[in-house]
């Protein structure tokens, strides 16, 4: 590969995702485009830069940008976030909200879907509470390939057992050969549209709750800045923004601000939400995962990179064709 | 630092077991069927059971049933951990008072994220 055509793959996908590649990373792109180079039926990794570059054509296009998406998710991922909505965001709201009755929740970059169907299941846990209520749950991505994912609810029994309790995974999925796919009950819950994050998000509408997490971190600072200010508009002054762990509003905009003595949680600046939400505290018991008896330390599952960890899974009866499903897909950088 | 016993007739298993568990920071014990685990238990309940279900002289859901009736047995937490992958499995098990359920194959990312959903780390 050379200079010239690193670069000139690196502004594509920075213009079409936001993704800020840095010439460590150079190797991933080859590994990641070959399988596209042999989709379109090129030979090599070169062959297919060349043709990008000389006959542009949309849909190979966005083939490259999506095969360089990191879609990795689990259900629950870090624990803390699902907890903080049930215990905190979802209350506030059924008393700010009893008037309209109306709660809409945006999982912003929602990969296959893992965080909006884990959403729905507090919903569903939540009860009779919520009844004439309506709640929406809006999922949205960039790549048509996971979305589709997403819509299926189907996961192989390696990303049924991150973050999920076997409890709701009793309650909530169907056996489908070696892979469970959620009940129809939880998928109709969710509904899933295509939006990329660099564009303006006013068609989508106004949003109570967004989990926008383990996106930002792949964009730079005023793409960062864009996206946040993006969301603040869509938000009414009592409404919440998640992020993930690595992710922070501090020094991108003054939109937002962290709501006192809640990680991760944020608010609009200057509305009076923080009063509202950091009045309780988290109980060290009754987790939404509360399938346990102690409490819940904060982050459960480290986002860790599959690719980086060695361990081969161990007491596979079956023959060794593929042990993890899950385990060769989920790709991070 | 917490225990756990490790319930596996697999030897290979019971160190892998043990190596993931060890790097958790667990003090590892091992029985190689529900009859040893039975023993151990009635000498020094342990604060976390790993628990495979086919084994030979006694399985993992009689030993279970047994744990939950002995004195001290309740306070455990028990994590199934076997190739039985169905949903009447999962669904025995937890009736017979298991508090997790992981189905083989597992890696050191399954156990951590299980461990943590009980309350053990
Ligand atoms: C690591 S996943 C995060 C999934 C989930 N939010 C979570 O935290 O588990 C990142 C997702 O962001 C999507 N993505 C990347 N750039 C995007 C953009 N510009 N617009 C919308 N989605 C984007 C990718 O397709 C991928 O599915």
């Amino acid at each position: 590969m050379t200079v010239t055509d690193f670069e000139f793959i690196c502004q594509i996908l920075r213009e079409r995702s936001g993704l800020v590649l840095t010439s460590d990373k150079a190797y991933l792109l080859e590994s990641r485009l070959l399988p596209v180079a042999r989709k379109w039926k090129l030979a090599s990794f070169d062959e297919l830069v060349k043709s990008v570059r000389l006959r542009p054509d949309e849909s190979m296009i966005r083939d490259v940008v999506e095969a360089m998406t990191t879609n990795e998710s689990f259900f629950f991922r870090d624990t803390k976030p699902f907890d903080q909505f049930k215990q905190l965001i979802l209350p506030a709201l059924l008393k700010s909200r009893a008037a309209s009755k109306t709660i809409r929740i945006w999982s912003a970059a929602c990969s296959s879907g893992q965080e909006a169907y884990s959403l729905a299941m507090i919903l569903a846990e939540t009860g009779p509470q919520l009844d004439g209520w309506k709640i929406e749950i809006i999922g949205t991505d960039l790549s048509t390939e996971i979305l589709s994912r997403a819509r299926d609810g189907m996961y192989s029994q390696f990303e049924v057992q991150r973050g999920l309790p076997i409890t709701l995974l009793v309650k909530y999925f169907q056996q489908v050969g070696d892979r469970w796919q959620i009940s129809q009950k939880i998928r109709h819950a969710v509904q899933y549209r295509e939006f990329n994050l660099l564009n303006d998000p006013v068609a989508l509408g106004r949003f109570d709750v967004v989990f926008c997490r383990n996106v930002l971190i792949y964009f730079d600072q005023p793409t960062k800045t864009k996206v946040l200010n993006g969301i603040a508009k869509q938000m009414p002054t009592d409404g919440y923004l998640i992020l993930g762990g690595a992710e922070t509003v501090l020094g991108l905009t003054e939109r937002f601000q962290l709501v006192p003595g809640q990680r991760g949680i944020y608010c609009i600046a200057g509305s009076d939400t923080k009063a509202d939400v950091a009045r309780p505290s988290i109980p060290a018991a009754g987790s939404v995962l509360g399938a346990g008896k102690a409490g819940m330390p904060g982050m459960a599952s480290p986002a860790k990179a599959p690719l980086g960890s060695t361990t081969t899974p161990v007491g596979s009866t079956t023959a060794p064709k593929s042990p993890l499903p899950g385990f060769t897909t989920a790709r991070k950088l | 630092m917490k225990s756990c016993l490790v319930v596996d007739d697999s030897k290979v298993v019971r160190m892998v077991a043990r190596k993931i568990l060890e790097g958790l920071n667990f003090q590892i014990e091992e029985a190689e069927n529900g009859r040893t685990a039975m023993d151990f238990c009635q000498r020094q309940m342990p604060d976390a059971i790993l628990l495979d279900w086919n084994m030979p002289v006694m399985s993992g859901i009689e030993f279970l049933r047994h744990l939950r009736k002995m004195s001290g047995g309740q306070m455990p937490i028990v994590v199934f951990c076997t190739t039985e992958n169905d949903i009447q499995h999962i669904q025995e098990a937890i009736g017979a008072g298991a508090n997790e359920y992981i189905m083989k194959p597992f890696d050191s990312e399954i156990i951590e994220s299980k461990f943590s959903q009980v309350g053990l780390i």
